[in-house]
């Protein structure tokens, strides 16, 4: 579905203000009258708290009030968990409404990992706030910790909370165990592989920021923040944890400079500024530091997990078995179980037609920041996983590891394909995207291209991964039943004007995504008016319809049907009036180009414009009919979308270093229809990156007492431009059936099958040695080790 | 202390604290926030402005360190109202998503332009060691400044 609008390749109207400097950020704003606030963290990663004196703080130059956990009592209730892993026994730390618990918003007898905030300073500059932060007497005993999910479930490990025995959250599960062992011990083949898919930071560049105001004349609060989830977090604030009335609490989430997960989630300085805003009388700004992003945001990955495969001699793979324990964190985060379980262990399978399959997480407490969404989260989890022992057992049986995934794929004929784990995926065609990939990186003339690398002293590797993707989260009642205490619908508001202009009203929450542009793209093509004439507004949460926030590759699939909901609602009641005016029936009309007129008589025509003042006007308007062109669609899609695709990286291994140079990196993928394919194009190679950081750079790395020991951007390594090459693209096309716009979600897509892809790679340039697997990140280090450990091991020649 | 400097063409002075960085006297003092402060060690390039011709990381200077100097941030790079080339670039080419890093990667790569007209796309990759982008994966931003050098060579002429 390509028309003049949609599918165009537009640029962005978000950008003159963005390369000006004058986009607002939360962290640009001020207020008159404003005050700074600074928290407190813990400096350890398990402790009791035995006594805090903050006389000294209170005293310094500038601060006007120091709060700890005494002074909310009965004014806060602890921060809610969001999502409980459906269908299983679980335990949580306890809230007083019933639902689980998050956590306190300041620690009261314990801190359990290490950015857990323990006071909150607010003084007249940030300096000021920050100085008596130092001065600010808290009396620890610290306690034993426990950094590992698989320790922390043993016995004799450090309890966190006493609601939850053994540490054990949930032991979620999914698929079928009994015929996924009978498989395997039945199997000609047996691969088994230990993956540890390590933690990592988020890291978007922009750190997190809240700006809190209380008008007394209204009673009514303010929040400015760093959110991708502005009315999502206007219900937890109100509702959940600083019980206000809903209607009193505007949420305003201005420019956000990335999330990739981080800033769905509710974090203290949220309520504390709109808290401390109405003690002070004054309005409460507080702007986090790049060490404590990276010691309080959600956090991303880590699982350990224990993997079988098991498949025929001549390549079918027969089951697939995966015991994965996943670290939640000191405290569940807003919807940091489901992330864990359902949204990895369903996926597992991914393209593969595989007849028995099962998964258990246990998903366990530990003294670590809380575990949240990283882009791609659950499903780049479960792609690396099946298609590392893809690999392996391609090679154990002797046959090329793309033979193996053909004779594997689910098939074209077989859609909608109920993948025996839970997701029912739409559409696909898996071999096209794989054939496409295997041609661009020239996989026929491998063994030439090694050789030639060879006389450079490189050991070159290439490496595949297919992948599919549940996305466009979700139908509400198919996410309660997984968990999940919200409704994930979307509405979209389409207001046509009196003079024609059209302000369109999205619930989504862009942070870099284009939906300005995208979302224009989409209403243009339906009323066939210029996008310049369509305003988008977003991120606030006054006088709007309600809305939800954007996550989960969900703008597009979700909200995008909203508009178009909402669209053809409007030019519904557009063409009844059209032809009331015109004194034509309806099927005598013609709409073209914001045009109605009758058919074989041009001249008698309304402009949308109008027909808006008309119904403004109202003096003639068909019987039953409402005044004035203004329409609120909200849409719960019919079920998830699943785009897929298949991804090759080509990667040089200096044999002295063990430096792994990604050399050529090419991905085909299929989002169904596009809306603007510069967008899309830029929203995968940003995701290629983010796995790229996971594969070979990035780890969030604790020592034994729970001190982050990767905490700044010196010692924790992101992906800089000198790290990649330039990326090939293409694209297939699958509509998705599950909304008329064909269009499934991709702002993940890009980030789910990079690290296996170059995993794969990696382990293709040293497999002659033996090197069967490597764990992320693969640094040189771990390289030159596993090629020294494989040539120890080989008989002297 | 008492400093006097030039910024964005504009005679300004001010008193400051010694520890006072120039990052947050840009920010705080003079309002001009298009310059952004994403980490606490000097990694992450978006507090990037030009100071006496160079690009520099205002976050690795104190505000004092400044006095007498010519400092130009983003908001002083378009000229009236016409954007730089590469400002133009980055539009064209998409190589702006949640905008953050934009302003520092835009001083950061005019500098580049200044010293080289026709970077290769491994020069290009190598002078954006210090500017940090979670969202782009660097891939359009290299694309802008091949636009921009290609838009400023023709203006130039053969």
């Amino acid at each position: 579905m390509a028309g003049k609008y949609f599918g165009a390749a537009l640029k962005r109207r978000e950008d003159p203000r963005m390369l000006r400097g004058e986009a607002q950020f939360t962290a640009d704003l001020t207020l008159p009258g404003m005050l700074h606030m600074a928290i407190l963290r813990s400096p350890h990663g398990h402790a009791r708290i035995k006594a805090i004196d903050t006389n000294a703080a209170a005293a310094m130059p500038g601060v006007v009030r120091v709060v700890t956990a005494a002074d909310l009592d009965g004014k806060m209730n602890p921060m809610p968990c969001v999502w409980i892993p459906g269908g299983v026994v679980s335990h949580f730390p306890s809230h007083p409404m019933g639902i689980p618990g998050a956590g306190p918003v300041l620690a009261t007898d314990r801190v359990r990992f290490i950015g857990d905030a323990v006071a909150a300073v607010v003084a007249r500059t940030r300096a000021q706030a920050e100085d008596a932060l130092e001065a600010i007497r808290v009396d620890y005993e610290v306690l034993p910790a426990v950094v590992n999910a698989e320790e922390a479930v043993k016995k004799g490990a450090p309890q966190l909370h006493d609601e939850v025995p053994g540490n054990l959250n949930a032991l979620w599960t999914c698929g079928n165990r009994e015929a996924a062992d009978r498989a395997i011990a039945a199997a000609e083949v047996v691969i088994t592989q230990t993956v540890h898919n390590q933690r990592m930071i988020n890291s978007p560049i922009e750190p997190r920021a809240a700006l809190g105001h209380y008008d007394p004349a209204t009673g009514g609060y303010t929040l400015w923040a760093t959110s991708q989830n502005h009315h999502n977090h206007r219900l937890l604030l109100a509702l959940y944890i600083l019980k206000i009335p809903f209607n009193k609490l505007r949420l305003i989430a201005p420019e956000v400079g990335g999330s990739f997960g981080t800033k769905g989630y509710v974090y203290p300085d949220m309520p504390l500024v709109l808290f401390l805003a109405k003690e002070l009388g004054q309005p409460v700004k507080w702007v986090d530091t790049r060490t404590g992003l990276m010691r309080s945001t959600v956090q991303g990955r880590d699982q350990i997990q224990y993997v079988t495969l098991a498949g025929t001699r001549d390549g079918k793979i027969t089951a697939l078995r995966c015991t994965s324990y996943a670290n939640l964190g000191a405290y569940p985060s807003t919807i940091g179980p489901g992330v864990c379980t359902a949204m990895m262990g369903r996926s597992i399978t991914s393209v593969y037609d595989i007849e028995n399959a099962f998964c258990e997480v246990y998903a366990a407490f530990a003294n670590t920041v809380p575990l949240g969404a990283n882009r791609g989260s659950g499903r780049a989890e479960a792609i690396f996983l099946v298609e590392r022992l893809i690999d392996r057992y391609a090679r154990a049986i002797g046959m090329d590891r793309v033979e193996v995934r053909r004779k594997n794929l689910i098939t074209p004929d077989k859609f909608p394909f109920d993948n025996r784990m839970g997701w029912l995926y739409d559409s696909g065609h898996y071999a096209a995207a794989l054939g496409r990939v295997v041609e661009m990186v020239d996989y026929a003339n491998l063994e030439a291209r090694k050789a030639e690398a060879r006389q450079r002293g490189k050991r070159l590797g290439v490496g595949i991964a297919c992948y599919v993707a549940v996305c466009g989260v979700g139908p509400s009642p198919r996410m309660s039943k997984e968990g999940m205490l919200g409704g994930t619908w979307e509405s979209a508001n389409v207001r046509v004007h009196p003079t024609g202009e059209v302000s369109l009203t999205v619930g989504s929450k862009p942070h870099g995504q284009a939906h300005e542009t995208t979302f224009a793209q989409i209403l243009a093509e339906e009323l066939e008016i210029d996008p310049g004439l369509i305003e988008v507004l977003h991120s606030d949460t006054k006088g709007v319809p309600f809305g939800q926030g954007s996550y989960g590759s969900r703008s597009l699939s979700v909200a995008g049907p909203a508009i178009q909901a909402a669209a053809r609602k409007a030019l519904d009641k557009a063409r009844k009036a059209a032809a009331h005016l015109l004194q034509a029936a309806e099927e005598d009309l013609v709409y073209q180009g914001g045009v109605f007129s009758v058919r074989g008589a041009p001249q008698r025509s309304k402009t949308l414009q109008e027909v808006s003042l008309a119904l403004w006007y109202a003096w003639d308007l068909p019987q039953g009919m409402e005044p004035c062109l203004d329409v609120t669609s909200y849409v719960d899609p019919p079920d998830f979308n699943f785009p897929f695709g298949a991804h090759a990286a080509v990667v040089e291994v200096d044999e002295k270093t063990g430096q792994v140079e990604l050399v050529r990196y090419v991905a085909v993928n299929d989002v169904g229809n596009v809306a603007n394919p510069m967008v899309i194009d830029g929203q995968i190679h940003g995701g290629i990156t983010h796995g790229v950081g996971q594969v070979l750079l990035e780890a969030a790395v604790y020592d034994g007492d729970g001190h982050l020991l990767t905490d700044n951007l010196r010692n924790y390594a992101l992906p800089r431009a000198s790290h990649l090459p330039s990326f090939e693209l293409e694209r297939t096309v699958t509509p998705t059936p599950h909304n008329a716009l064909g269009a499934k979600g991709a702002g993940e897509v890009g980030a789910i099958p990079p690290a296996a892809a170059i995993a794969n790679a990696v382990c293709d340039a040293l497999a002659d040695l033996g090197v069967e697997h490597i764990d992320m990140p693969i640094t040189a280090e771990k390289v030159w080790r596993a090629i020294h450990d494989a040539q120890a091991a080989r008989p002297a020649s | 202390m008492n400093i006097s400097l030039n910024i964005n063409g504009h005679a300004r002075a001010a008193d400051v604290e010694p520890r006072v960085l120039l990052v947050d006297f840009l920010r705080e003092t003079l309002g001009l926030t298009g310059t952004k402060i994403g980490c606490d060690t000097g990694q992450c390039g978006t507090c990037t402005v030009w100071l006496d011709g160079r690009s520099v990381k205002s976050c690795t200077m104190l505000a004092v360190q400044a006095d007498g100097a010519e400092v130009t941030t983003i908001e002083g790079l378009s000229q009236d109202g016409q954007l730089h080339a590469l400002q133009e670039g980055f539009w064209e080419m998409h190589g702006v998503q949640c905008g953050f890093c934009t302003p520092g990667m835009v001083m950061a790569l005019t500098d580049l332009l200044r010293h080289n007209a026709h970077p290769s796309e491994r020069a290009i990759r190598d002078w954006l060691e210090g500017n940090l982008c979670r969202c782009t994966g660097y891939h359009n931003i290299v694309r802008a400044v091949q636009y921009a050098a290609e838009k400023l060579q023709r203006s130039v002429g053969p």
